[in-house]
């Protein structure tokens, strides 16, 4: 499977990430993993349920691919997210990023979550023992007001 | 035709996650301002709107075919 950028209602597998970042030029590979987290400000989350606008998602996800690759001309970038219920410390996203050396790959993949929270069409409804809520706007000071988040926004928020 | 899809807290406050309706001509703000109406979503102001899975602006004008997604403020990762 050569694809690099994904939407998976299974389980992601992190080896094949990293696998498909590692190459003979590369010195660093920097991955980051989120997981779902139990407690937010006190209060339990029993599981988490993931939707998203899978074409375009993945359509974003590429966008981002290129934004790294025009940033750091020598990055290789995977992203995979998953989608449906997960539960507590399962692997929500998982991003990979290769470069010849250390400091691109960690800043790349900084790049790679932060813009995903900023533009990439996937949702999380939280479901605690009092309810559920679906969650938005986690970067509270960005402005949705012209419609389309930029990376001026992106690098403020 | 052209079809509205919505999503996460959208989805439930329309009861559906696409409805299909002529809307050939119109711009994404009136477009809007009838799904308002309709469908007492008011959080759609909030809402980025895309146009065959690309970001859009309020003033483009609809075609037959067009698929027009509401994303209401997103949070994966």
């Amino acid at each position: 499977m050569n694809k690099k950028f994904w939407i998976t209602d299974k389980p992601i597998n992190i080896d094949e990430c990293i696998e498909k970042v590692v190459r003979p030029d590369a010195g660093a590979v920097n991955t980051f993993i989120g997981t779902v987290r139990e407690f937010t400000k006190g209060k339990r989350t029993l599981y988490l349920e993931y939707q998203a606008y899978v074409p375009m998602a993945e359509k974003m996800l590429r966008q981002i691919g290129e934004e790294i690759r025009e940033k750091w001309t020598d990055a290789d970038t995977v992203i995979a997210h998953r989608t449906g219920h997960l539960d507590i410390s399962d692997v929500a996203v998982v991003i990979a990023v290769s470069t010849p050396h250390r400091n691109d790959a960690f800043e790349a993949s900084r790049y790679a979550i932060e813009r995903i929270k900023e533009m990439v069409p996937i949702w999380k409804k939280e479901h605690w023992e009092d309810g559920t809520k679906w969650i938005g706007n986690q970067k509270e000071n960005t402005s949705y007001h012209e419609g389309i988040p930029n990376e001026e926004e992106m690098r403020n928020g | 035709m052209v079809d509205v899809l919505f999503f996460a807290e959208l989805q439930d406050a329309a009861g559906s996650n696409k409805v299909s309706l002529e809307a050939n001509g119109l711009t994404l703000t009136e477009l809007k301002k009838n799904l308002v109406s309709t469908y007492e979503l008011n959080s759609l102001d909030k809402a980025m709107i895309a146009v065959n899975e690309e970001y859009a602006q309020n003033d483009v004008v609809l075609q037959t075919g067009d698929v027009v997604a509401f994303i209401p403020p997103v949070s994966g990762g």
